[in-house]
């Protein structure tokens, strides 16, 4: 771990967070305080917080908004917190956070944004994040979307995400989205080179009258790359689902996708696979399975004494875990 | 004490599968059949049986494939709801009760299929088996009732009880698995059938109620971990005042069992000791007056 450089930016101009913001934090970034290591604290629309290291830097767009987060080649073991909250009612934003992994690195890059709206304007936030990973790197990133508040105003989240996986190196991502965001339109890309290998989970639950619309879109350009696609789902009441992914083999490379969904009440959920050999040697494999929860695993828990709620929401949790 | 009185079960015609013995496919699947009224075009699976349990018993019960064993046991647990008769659980009228409510009362079912889950893990369902049984004792039971008044919202989630792991461990062990490399495994797709089946075992051992009923218990299970089965079979029986019934066809646990049931046809063709009824049924399907009747051909 580097040495921890911290700047509060605007010092004094800062409200404290308050306890909203701080429930937000922990919803999306685990956090309780301030983190080890490198972050950046984004709330209601400005930079509030922020520590780099010595091997992390983070400096803020000159030309829009947003971050860059620049990563030296080598950087072993470390991390970097930017999480987003929107407590005010009605705010809308559009950040772009680019992320420079240099080669030979293993780091964990946490994302998250949080919004809570009691108001009667919708709060929205919209986000690029780019990743340019180097070679032989690891790069583990998780995001996790979260929305509370009971005003009639939506909680919007846009979240897109770009990655080029250089030689060799290693993306895993992991996206949470289980409450609170009314609308949800995501979209993933990557790239991947040589030997380069992505792992995508994703984990969403929608419910009351949201909708989620996911997408993803896998150029596997590298000789020997690969992708793993995994999406775990949960439709619940009126809500509604759309899972696409695009996986184009454009050499000797594997590409999986899942999506696995499970629908109650009366929410939908549609699955919508393209699968694109473009070299004699792309294995591409898409599986979709969308239905209701299988009747024997709720009796099965109910023998062991659950009721039917109970068993129905083990089985939901266990599933989304 | 379990009685079943008058107990039958019928499905309508329609749905029956071909009597070619594929059946088994069919078996542990929820309750989908929808029983009919008597009279209508049906198929009796269960036809009027009557039974006693009594409390600290070992049965086994057994008879051809196809003869009402699954059935009988699914309508104890209340996963299928009989056409017409009663059952009495210690003396109270459960016809009507809820699968949840008779495993409160504790009344355990091992499936003769366990179910897959994707994302419960094996410790996972151990904890549920045990959080929610119920012991022998009867002051479970008032704090079971108290804490059920408490109106939860639908779909709120209970924490999961905390189960010790060295408990865990040794209900895994008994079925003959090794507890460490099978606790945090998930009970899907990736478990083999055999030890899909000692897992459904074990939760039924941690459930440790007054009544466990197992079907078919060693399908698919290895000889090293059958021999071990016997032992925790006999173990339970002589260790705790609850109930066993085991459904079985094979020699060594109805060897096990103090009295032995025959069920074919969905009726009940003897019942007795284990002394009277193992011989007469180790004499071959062929010669064995319980299994000779007309209709089996
Ligand atoms: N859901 C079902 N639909 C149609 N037939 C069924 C169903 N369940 C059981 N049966 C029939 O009931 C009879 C008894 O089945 P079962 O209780 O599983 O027998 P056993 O366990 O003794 O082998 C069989 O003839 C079987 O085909
Ligand atoms: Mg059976």
């Amino acid at each position: 771990m580097g040495v921890t450089a911290k700047i509060s930016i605007k010092k004094g101009l800062i409200k404290p967070m308050d306890e909203i913001q701080k429930t937000l934090l922990e919803q999306v970034a685990g956090l309780h305080e301030m983190p080890a290591g490198a972050y950046n604290i984004r709330a209601n629309g400005k930079s509030t917080d922020r520590a780099t290291t010595a091997h992390i830097d983070i400096v803020t767009k000159t030309d829009k908004q947003g971050i860059d987060i620049v990563i030296k080649p080598g950087t072993k073991k470390e991390s970097v917190h930017i999480p987003v909250v929107l407590s005010e009612s009605g705010l809308t934003e559009m950040v772009y956070n680019d992320f420079y992994v240099g080669d030979d690195c293993d780091v964990t890059i946490v994302a998250g944004c949080g919004i809570h709206n009691s108001g009667d304007a919708d709060s929205r936030h919209d986000g690029i994040h780019t990743f340019y990973i180097g070679k032989n790197s690891h790069v583990k990133y998780v995001e996790k979307h979260y929305g509370s508040g009971d005003g009639k105003g939506g909680r919007i989240m846009n979240p897109e995400t770009r990655v080029e996986v250089g030689e060799n190196s290693f993306m895993e991502m992991e996206t949470v989205q289980i409450k609170g965001v009314d609308s949800t339109k995501r979209l993933t890309s990557a790239k991947l080179a040589e030997n380069a290998r992505i792992i995508v989970t994703e984990k969403l639950m929608t419910h009351g009258t949201q909708t989620a619309e996911t997408c993803f879109q896998v150029d596997l350009d590298g000789e020997g790359s690969s992708a793993n696609i995994i999406s775990r789902s949960v439709a619940r009441d009126e809500s509604n689902q759309i899972f696409l992914s695009k996986i184009n083999g454009n050499h000797r490379c594997k590409g999986h996708s899942e999506c696995d969904g499970i629908i109650m009440d009366s929410a939908k959920i549609s699955a919508i696979p393209e699968i694109t050999a473009n070299h004699p040697d792309a294995e591409l494999i898409h599986e979709a399975a969308i239905g209701k929860i299988a009747g024997e695993q709720i009796v099965k828990l109910m023998t062991l004494g659950l009721t039917e709620a109970e068993a129905e929401a083990q089985i939901v949790n266990g599933f989304l875990k | 004490m379990l009685e079943l009185q008058n107990l039958c079960f019928q499905i309508s015609k329609d749905t029956t599968e071909p009597m070619n013995g594929v059946f088994s496919a069919k078996e542990d699947s929820p309750a989908g059949k929808a029983p009919l009224e008597k009279g209508a075009a049906a198929k009796e699976i269960i036809k009027n049986i009557n039974l006693t349990f009594d409390d600290h018993s070992f049965i086994a019960i057994t008879g051809p494939n196809g003869g009402g064993k699954s059935t009988l046991a699914k309508l104890i647990m209340g996963i299928e709801q009989p056409t017409s008769g009663r059952i009495l659980y210690n003396g109270t009228d459960i016809t009507q009760m809820s699968i949840s409510e008779r495993a409160n009362l504790g009344i355990s079912f091992a499936f003769q299929q366990p179910v897959r889950f994707k994302g419960i893990k094996v410790k996972d369902l151990i904890a549920l088996a045990t959080g929610k049984a119920m012991g022998s004792t009867a002051n479970n039971a008032v704090g079971k009732t108290t804490s059920k008044t408490d109106s939860e919202p639908a779909g709120s989630q209970k924490t999961t009880p905390r189960v010790n792991l060295p408990n865990a461990c040794d209900y895994l062990s008994k079925v003959g698995l090794c507890a460490r490399d099978y606790i945090n495994r998930d009970v899907d797709a990736s478990l083999s059938g055999g030890e899909l089946k000692r897992i459904e075992i074990a939760t039924i051992i941690a459930r440790n109620t007054p009544l466990s009923v197992f079907d078919e218990p060693e399908a698919g299970i290895d000889l090293w971990s059958f021999n071990n089965l016997i032992q925790v079979f006999e173990d339970m029986h002589r260790e705790s005042d609850n109930s066993l019934i085991l459904i079985s066809h094979q020699e060594r646990i109805l060897n096990i069992a103090d009295e032995i049931i025959v069920l074919a046809e969905g009726s009940v063709k003897a019942r007795g000791r284990r002394e009277e009824i193992l011989p007469e049924l180790l004499r071959g399907t062929e010669g064995c007056k319980f299994y000779s009747t007309p209709q089996m051909a």
